[in-house]
């Protein structure tokens, strides 16, 4: 049995459906990522595994158990960041820490070789108030705190939202530090950057599951031909070559524009077509996909 | 000589005896893409405050949109326009009842503010949503319309904080494609964002850290400069120093 096992869980607030008939399972080990947009229903599910809300309908066990039968048991086993900061601001690090270690009737020795390699980075301030502390440190300390009843299941809600390229690479360090010690992870973001840093990933997009797979098993996924356009203004490019007939899509990406090939698309036409146009410096070559491209494609259909 | 937006010189703004901003200095031309990036903590968000005319700077001197930096903050808060994804607009307004109290807050007069509305409203295909609740559109929607009510009153410069967090990758694209339509009309667009993908979108990009302006050119140039292919790979080696954290 799988670690997680989710069967068509649905979750409805109203009138919007948050969670549609969702399924997916996670393996011991595993570093499961949910990436998607925010609306996708990614938090609603951690809500749902942590046993903070009832699903309306589906079922899901977490380590065999069910999560609205047996929401006592799988609260001791598992560690949940919320995506919110939701330390006590008013207590300091060292205080934090202590208290959730009580919480779970534990000392924080008992998992100081777990915790360590994350808690040494802030021992420093263990003396400053949580709310005191820069994005980055919060969520180191929400890290540790989380761990502190050497949880087998980590929960851990968009932990890299809003914080820069370089402490985002970071956390996912830390990340990997903890997979080697057999945790099982379920990690959600909104950067499509990220996924190649998870073993297997689900591409989630308002309630629903668009694709579940390895990194490379959704890139390969991706059908069409694909090609990187640029050109002096890019602007101008961009409205120049949705029009070209061939083209099935094109859209910025990072210092090029893709183009989603058509069966009839022709590049050295459109190279034509564009410098007619006036463009300056046109360049058009075949590329490789990525995970966003794949993700652009199924939110179309 | 290209004509400026914004031009600031030594700007800076100190805490106590923490330096947030240390003496940055940087012409945004008009018309342009400016993109604003920085670590956590390099004090972007002070900086922008002064810009907006909502801190006053402890030491420098600076124009935006002509007006200076260090004595004509109200003048400045008039002529430009800001979003961010933390706050755009309210949930239980319509879309309309929106637009109507940003115009108020700008002075607008109400033949403007009509005109204005079919204006943006019917650019972004908006025209039957708007008498909806601002709260029952999706996110990539809203994010939509904040930005163009930053820039109802015709602002000289807008300036956007993050406006794109959380946002899917779509609706992410359509969003840069109105900043770019609202640069080709003249409107200059200062921007931060943590998606590096979208700092290639710039004309120009500046990197801070810790409290200095460590990088200005274009993606290219930096590009070269660094050695590498991405901008990813720019912020990387220029962030890495950092010996602030917050």
């Amino acid at each position: 049995m799988d670690v997680i096992e989710i069967n068509r869980l649905s979750k409805r607030y109203g009138q919007v459906r948050a969670l549609d008939e969702v399924s997916l399972s996670v393996g011991r080990g595993e570093l499961f990522g949910l990436i998607g947009p925010d609306g996708a229903g990614k938090t609603t599910l951690f809500r749902l595994l942590t046993t903070l809300i009832s699903p309306d309908s589906g079922a899901a066990t977490v380590e065999g158990l069910d999560i609205v039968h047996g929401y006592r048991r799988i609260r001791e086993l598992v560690g949940y960041m919320p995506g919110r900061f939701s330390l006590y601001p008013d207590l300091t690090v060292e205080e934090n820490l202590n208290f959730f270690a009580a919480l779970f009737g534990t000392h924080v020795q008992d998992a100081y070789d777990l915790v360590a390699p994350i808690y040494r980075q802030i021992e420093p301030f263990k003396n400053r108030r949580a709310g005191k502390l820069s994005g980055g440190m919060k969520q180191k300390l929400a890290l540790s705190c989380a761990l502190i009843h050497r949880p087998s299941v980590l929960f851990l809600d968009e932990p890299t939202t809003g914080v820069d390229a370089v402490s985002r690479s970071e956390f996912w360090d830390m990340l990997a530090g903890l997979k080697a010690k057999d945790i099982t992870m379920l990690v959600s973001t909104p950067y499509m950057d990220e996924a190649q840093r998870c073993d297997r990933i689900a591409l989630c997009n308002e309630g629903r599951i668009l694709g579940i797979d390895t990194p490379a098993g959704i890139v390969s996924r991706f059908d069409s031909r694909l090609y990187a356009v640029s050109a002096g203004n890019m602007f101008t490019l961009l409205q120049a070559t949705r029009t070209f007939e061939g083209v099935d899509a094109c859209y910025p990406f990072g210092s090029t524009h893709h183009i989603v090939a058509g069966g009839n698309f022709d590049a050295a036409a459109l190279d034509g077509h564009l410098k007619a146009d006036g463009l300056q410096d046109v360049r058009i070559a075949p590329c490789m996909p990525t995970i966003e491209d794949v993700f652009i494609k199924l939110m179309q259909r | 000589m290209k004509e400026t937006a914004i031009s600031i010189r030594e700007l800076t703004k100190r805490f106590g005896d923490f330096t947030a901003v240390d003496r940055i200095s940087f012409d945004v031309y008009k018309g342009e893409i400016f993109g604003f990036l920085g670590a956590n903590g390099a004090g972007k968000t002070t900086a922008m405050r002064m810009l907006c005319g909502l801190s006053f700077p402890t030491s420098g001197s600076g124009t935006v949109a002509g007006f200076d930096v260090m004595r004509e903050g109200e003048m400045i808060k008039r002529h430009i326009g800001y979003m961010s994804q933390r706050f755009s607009l309210y949930d239980d307004l319509t879309v309309m009842e929106n637009i109507r109290l940003f115009a108020g807050i700008y002075n607008l007069t109400p033949y403007r503010t009509r005109r204005r509305a079919v204006e943006l409203l019917s650019r972004l295909n908006f025209l039957g949503e708007r008498h909806t609740l601002v709260g029952a559109l999706p996110l990539g929607w809203k994010q939509k319309l904040a930005f163009s009510i930053a820039t109802l009153h015709s602002p000289e410069i807008v300036f956007l904080d993050e406006p794109t967090g959380g946002v899917d990758p779509i609706t992410r694209r359509q969003f840069w494609e109105l900043i770019y339509e609202e640069a080709n009309r003249g409107t200059t667009v200062f921007v931060t964002t943590h998606y590096m993908d979208e700092a290639e979108y710039c004309a120009r990009v500046s990197i801070m850290v810790d409290g200095e302006v460590r990088a200005l050119d274009t993606p290219a140039a930096l590009k070269r400069q660094f050695a590498t292919d991405s901008m990813d790979g720019v912020f990387r080696t220029i962030a890495r120093g950092a010996k602030r954290a917050e």
